[in-house]
């Protein structure tokens, strides 16, 4: 795992560390800068509203202003403290990376456009940030890659855990899809010479720290939306709040003998106790949290070490539809394994695996090193080494003959075995006076029909025939556990498409196997831009991951398009997501996280807009009781007095944001599954929760705060 | 059979009777906005105003049409009443005074049909048949038009063509409301409603002071007063008159004809966009909130507990023998549901929470089912509001009918919520803070601030029934209501026509596992639940301070 996820938040009983908080406070309080909190148009009416109560209760000292007064500022500093908590966490991860932007060498090539040949070219020094685009540098053994680049000449292990926290070295070497290197990676062993891509400052690293500080935040399309709804509910209770004010005074006026309090007076409701209704009534639990959402967020994926270029793809991402899966790597093992043994009529079972085994002992091929594996797995055939049979002759595995094999010295003379592709052990039969029957050709046709593909086993024995023993199944095998995520996906609305390069039968028949929804075979880089390009025209958001730099056009075409961080630095440009394990299953967890960044933000609307029904039946009976003793009725809280009432909706309103910190951070508990599920549940926990919770938190607090000398 | 059964059974019967009609008028109704060739009258017609009927409008080329329609009737509605003395058939009756005139006006051409005046001692006949009941028509059929349009923008995609609003209320005008009218004035001139062009008829009472009757063109404007959702009456007392509504019969054939349409109008929605199970979800929700506030108000005025109320076993003050209580309670609740505000009785006199429920009917938006057009834009409003505050739950961009909702989305959805809301309650803070204009009110305390906040719901949820016992006839509430009216109307129009073009422009995303069902009951119930707790937050205080306060005193 990477050095990014270390940093992970701290809890405890299901709340934030207090440290946490003392350590944010500082950072709580600039955020009180109005030029700043504007931009948060709830919590800037509290901060507003905060104010204004200061105000009041410097000229008119009460006990009762004053509670307010400082919950009304507590409110303000929470919400900021929770978005400094959430930047923290970022903070700390920029630490970490910065560690590895030390200040470089570069050794430029002064011969520019020469090729070179030997690492002793010469070379000038200048430093890492006056590289620019298109300077090409030389990299030896324990050297630090001084910017973004290809490798153009050379092959070198490369150390990349300064970035992704994996300690394996990997290899970059030119030409291919394994070129692009990084700055502040270290080269361990040979040389290379780096063509640097990046513009100076705009390093993969600089990218990279910029994002995890949040330097660049800004509002996603769904943010903006959901900030707008917060505004328009704002202005409602704005506007309930100030109209009620002509009202009040006309009441107050009717029923004169009422007397004057804390709360009403000839004035109407007093200033304190309108402030303390508007901060109650807008929506304060969202709009504190909203933007530590947004930053958590993204703070997930940075944890399973992906980064996302910006919020947008993030959230693009629980919207995807479609996922674009390649087979390789993703749907099945990378390559084709044993999974059955056929022998022909008239062979054992036991013969045809032991020759198989043999024959196979000296294929270092993973097909070949699967068919040892089967035998002893499933033949029980202890695996033998190759100097065991000293009598052995090994005939090892080549593209041109394509068999292995090996040739035993027995009494009966030489008994030959072999292994390899249909065709290749026909011919070797046919020129040992042997034939492959028909049988045979059945067996070839049923494995090849069902997409897998099929080895010949054949042996000659001395002074017999050659003849085929039977034909080893080769075949993709799904990763474990694949199906079940397919499923799951399908579950939440999501179709998969796998990509491969194999033939339509192959590939029908591993899609059925794995599960997947659709299949694109034979498919060439075009046909996968077009499939995405098909799929976005009905309106459906596409999901891929890719590394090589004919993946690029189609990763830039999708809406979220992953790329390897092993990739190429083209692939890595045009995408909107990296993942620095290159694990392109990852792509199903990125849904899961897009998608819960938007049910945090769902719910805790949802549960912000519920509590305002306990908030009214706590503060309107506690404004108005006094003129319509009747009003009393809605007190169903019976709280001990119209002052300890709404100082009670008051701290309610300030706590509950400080207890939903740790869910805003940690997201809402997300199981995969259909929306109407979902909502079910998330309905049940955050809207009813969300209208039942105030009615007893509140009720709690104003059975401690009246006990108060003066509030009850 | 107690009129409390009888009651029951009435309102039973009518839901009966909406059930049944719902789905064919609907789908008539769908009919008629696409079909695709124009019939030789509507031709005509076209030819006559210099219309392309085959040139579609933008969502701003659409606006446009409606406010300069609305425009120009509003200017020929205030010139007919000022100049009819100088026209023919007007009874003798004198021009009306520019501020009542411009009220009227405002008031026929928004649908709302708010009258400060007497019917029968205003308006002469020509005005009300030429003028006013021309405007129960096309007012009508513009706010048909201005829903059909909406759900054009939810069924079409990567367009910015909605429609042609002169093809559309042409249609709408000759081809649904027309007919309707036309059967249903004979049904009411059978039952007794009157149809003449007669200027009075001078009679003795039993007490022998002199009186007058006066007849007109009246069973012809009942109809459209109801079918349009439009409540002005010919008569001041409005359908409590006999002359309008003779009979318990005709009383349910009117609740009938203010119903059809609104609880229409999801099926021709459903049909639209292709899917009628969303239109059966919208319609469940309307009538959801409509059986609830029926209910409450039935409920309210039948087992009233105040001291009179008690005496004769009910609430029956402001409330005619014809009807008695509770179909005058049904009426009650149905005219404020609908934005229709005609009146069998007055709410005024309703029990403090039974004229508490009238106001919060019409503060729901007039959105269960709600006026013909306008109830269904304003709940799929809601509808929109609810799936992204919820929407959000499931994980997935809020989206309705496979359409994003997004931040244009977004902010002209908040918008139109905002819009009656401030109406209301701005113009009640600011009548009440000028202490003249307290004096329209009948009542003091509770009851008088009722009268004040249900004049200025009404008239910016474009309702226009009356409370009953405020005089609105002053040039400030003659001027600030009207501007109600004014707004009230046409701010969510254009709001719900740029909402409409900005969701044609998109692509429909195809429904799958993931995307949040509106279909279900679930979400009728979320919608539900949404509405009320967005109007109670929002009227709560208002409503404690009058019928809440009145109630519990």
């Amino acid at each position: 795992m990477s050095n990014l996820a270390t940093v992970a938040p701290k809890t405890r009983n299901g709340l934030l560390d207090p440290k946490q908080w003392l350590k944010s406070t500082p950072d709580a309080l600039r955020k009180l800068n109005p030029k700043t909190l504007w931009r948060n148009p709830v919590m800037f009416i509290v901060e507003i509203g905060a104010l204004f109560t200061t105000v009041l209760a410097i000229v008119e000292p009460s006990t009762f202003a004053w509670i307010i007064t400082v919950w009304l500022w507590l409110t303000v500093l929470f919400a900021n403290a929770a978005e400094a908590i959430a930047e923290g966490r970022g903070k700390a991860q920029a630490d970490s990376l910065r560690k590895a932007k030390t200040d470089t060498v570069a050794y430029r090539l002064t011969a520019q456009k020469e090729e070179v040949t030997s690492p002793g070219a010469a070379v000038t020094e200048v430093a890492a940030p006056q590289l620019k685009r298109g300077d090409r540098v030389l990299v030896k053994a324990g050297q630090v890659i001084p910017g973004d680049g290809d490798v153009v000449t050379g092959i070198a292990s490369v150390d990349e855990s300064a970035i992704t926290g994996e300690s394996a070295p990997v290899i970059r070497e030119s030409g291919g899809d394994r070129s692009a290197v990084m700055g502040g990676t270290k080269v361990l062993s040979d040389w290379v010479v780096v063509e640097i891509t990046q513009k100076p400052g705009e390093s993969f690293l600089d990218r990279m720290i910029a994002l995890v500080e949040g330097a660049n935040r800004r509002k996603t399309p769904n943010e903006i939306a959901l900030n707008i709804l917060l505004a328009a509910l704002t202005i409602i209770f704005l506007m309930a709040v100030v109209t009620m004010q002509p009202l009040a005074i006309f009441s107050k006026e009717y029923m004169a003998a009422a007397r004057d309090s804390a709360v009403i007076d000839g004035d109407g409701v007093t200033g304190i106790v309108l402030i303390s209704l508007l901060v109650c009534l807008i929506p304060t639990t969202i709009g504190a949290l909203l933007s530590a959402i947004g930053i958590a967020g993204m703070d997930r994926l940075v944890q399973r070490n992906v980064l996302a270029m910006s919020g947008r793809a993030v959230e693009a991402a629980g919207d995807v539809n479609t996922l674009l899966l390649d087979k390789t790597g993703t749907v099945t093992y990378g390559n084709r394994r044993a999974s059955e043994f056929l022998s022909v009529p008239g062979v054992a079972a036991g013969h045809l695996a032991d020759a198989a085994q043999l024959s196979s002992l000296a294929d270092e091929t993973p097909e070949g090193r699967s068919i040892v594996v089967f035998a002893k797995d499933t033949y029980g055939l202890r695996e033998r080494s190759a100097g065991e049979l000293s009598h052995a002759t090994w005939i090892e595995f080549t593209a041109q003959t394509r068999m292995s094999g090996v040739d035993l010295a027995e009494e009966q003379g030489l008994h030959r075995i072999r292994k390899g592709a249909a065709g290749s052990v026909v011919d070797w039969v046919t020129e040992n006076g042997g034939a492959s029957g028909d049988r045979v050709q059945e067996l070839v046709d049923r494995i090849s029909n069902a997409g897998g593909t099929p080895l010949l086993v054949a042996e000659h024995k001395a002074g017999h025939a050659a003849e085929v023993l039977g034909v080893i199944h080769l075949k993709d095998i799904v990763k474990e556990g694949m199906t079940e995520r397919f499923a799951k996906l399908r579950e939440m609305g999501i179709r998969t498409v796998m990509i491969t390069g194999d033939n339509p039968l192959t590939a029908a028949a591993i899609a059925k196997e794995a599960g997947v929804d659709d299949f694109l075979a034979e498919a060439k880089p075009e046909d996968k831009l077009d499939l995405i390009k098909s799929e976005q025209e009905g309106g459906r958001l596409v999901a891929m991951t890719g590394d090589g730099t004919n993946d690029a056009p189609a990763l830039a075409q999708a809406d979220v398009g992953v790329a390897m961080n092993s990739g190429t630095s083209a692939a890595k440009e045009a995408g909107n997501m990296v993942d620095l394990d290159s694990d392109p299953t990852k792509l199903i967890e990125i849904v899961a996280i897009g998608k819960q960044l938007l049910m945090t933000r769902g719910a805790l609307t949802t549960f912000s807009i519920a509590n305002d029904i306990a908030k009214y039946f706590a503060i309107i009976p506690a404004i108005f009781a006094a003129l319509y003793p009747g009003l009393d009725a809605l007190n169903i809280m019976r709280l001990a007095s119209p002052e300890s009432a709404i100082i009670s909706a008051v701290i309610f309103n300030a706590i509950i944001i400080v207890l939903l910190v740790p869910l805003a951070l940690k997201g809402v508990a997300y199981k995969p599954g259909g929306a109407s599920s979902l909502l079910r549940r998330n309905l049940l926990i955050y809207g009813v929760g969300g209208i039942i919770a105030p009615f007893i938190g509140i009720k709690l607090i104003d059975l401690l705060v009246s006990l108060i000398p003066g509030i009850s | 059979m107690s009129s409390t059964t009888a009651g029951i059974i009435f309102i039973v019967a009518m839901i009966a009777a909406i059930v049944a009609v719902h789905k064919p008028l609907g789908d008539y109704m769908h009919r008629v906005v696409t079909r695709e060739k124009d019939r030789a009258v509507e031709r005509w017609i076209y030819k006559l105003v210099g219309v392309k009927s085959d040139v579609e409008q933008t969502w701003g080329g659409y606006a446009r049409s409606v406010l300069a329609f609305s425009a120009i009737s509003i200017f020929f509605l205030y010139g007919f009443q000022r100049l009819q003395e100088h026209l023919p058939l007007s009874n003798d009756m004198v021009g009306v005074p520019a501020a009542l005139a411009w009220n009227t006006s405002v008031s026929f051409t928004t649908n709302t049909n708010w009258q400060a005046y007497s019917g029968e001692a205003a308006m002469g006949h020509l005005v009300q048949m030429a003028g006013l009941a021309v405007q129960n028509f096309v007012s009508a059929a513009v706010g048909i038009a201005v829903a059909v349009v909406l759900v054009r923008g939810f069924a079409r995609k990567l367009t910015d063509k909605l429609g042609n609003f002169w093809v559309d209320i042409v249609r709408i005008s000759i081809w649904v409301l027309l007919p309707i009218s036309i059967i249903a004035a004979a049904v009411l001139i059978i039952g007794g409603a009157v149809q003449n062009l007669d200027a009075g008829t001078a009679s003795d009472t039993l007490n022998g002071a002199g009186q007058t009757i006066t007849g007109g063109p009246v069973a012809s404007q009942e109809v459209i007063k109801e079918l349009g959702t439009n409540g002005g009456g010919f008569y001041n007392v409005n359908s409590a008159h006999p002359f309008e509504n003779p009979t318990s019969w005709t009383n349910f054939i009117e609740i009938f004809l203010i119903l059809c349409i609104p609880f229409s109008m999801p099926r021709l929605f459903g049909r639209l966009v292709g899917d009628k199970r969303q239109g059966l979800a919208i319609a469940a929700v309307m009538a959801v909130m409509a059986i609830i506030s029926v209910g409450l108000i039935f409920g309210f005025e039948n087992w009233a507990d105040g001291t009179v109320p008690s005496a004769v076993s009910a609430a029956m003050e402001g409330k005619d023998v014809r009807f008695g209580i509770p179909n005058s309670a049904t009426f009650g609740a149905i005219t404020t549901l609908t934005s229709t505000g005609a009146v069998n009785s007055f709410h005024d006199s309703y029990t403090a929470m039974g004229g508490g429920m009238t106001m919060i009917n019409m503060m729901l938006g007039e959105v269960a089912p709600g006026g013909v057009g306008a109830g269904l834009y304003g709940m799929l409003i809601l509808a929109v509001m609810t799936v992204f505050i919820a929407g959000l739950m499931v994980g997935r961009t809020p989206e309705y009918l496979g359409k994003k909702i997004g931040a244009r989305e977004m902010k002209l959805a908040s918008l139109y919520f905002l819009t009656t809301p401030f109406l209301v309650l701005v113009g009640t803070a600011t009548s009440m803070s000028f202490t003249e204009n307290r004096e329209s009110m009948q009542e003091a305390g509770p009851h008088g601030l009722s009268e004040m906040l249900y004049a200025f719901t009404s008239a910016s949820n474009n309702n226009g029934s009356a409370f009953g016992g405020f005089n609105a006839n002053t040039d400030w509430y003659n001027t600030a209501l009207g501007l109600c009216m004014l707004f009230g109307r046409f701010l969510p129009i254009i709001l719900v026509l740029a909402l409409a073009g900005s969701l044609a422009k998109q692509r429909r995303i195809p429904a799958s596992a993931g995307t949040l069902p509106t279909h279900k009951p679930l979400f009728v119930g979320m919608v539900v639940f949404t509405t009320l707790i967005l109007v109670a937050l929002t009227f709560l205080p208002v409503l404690a301070l009058g019928p809440i306060a009145e109630a519990l005193f």
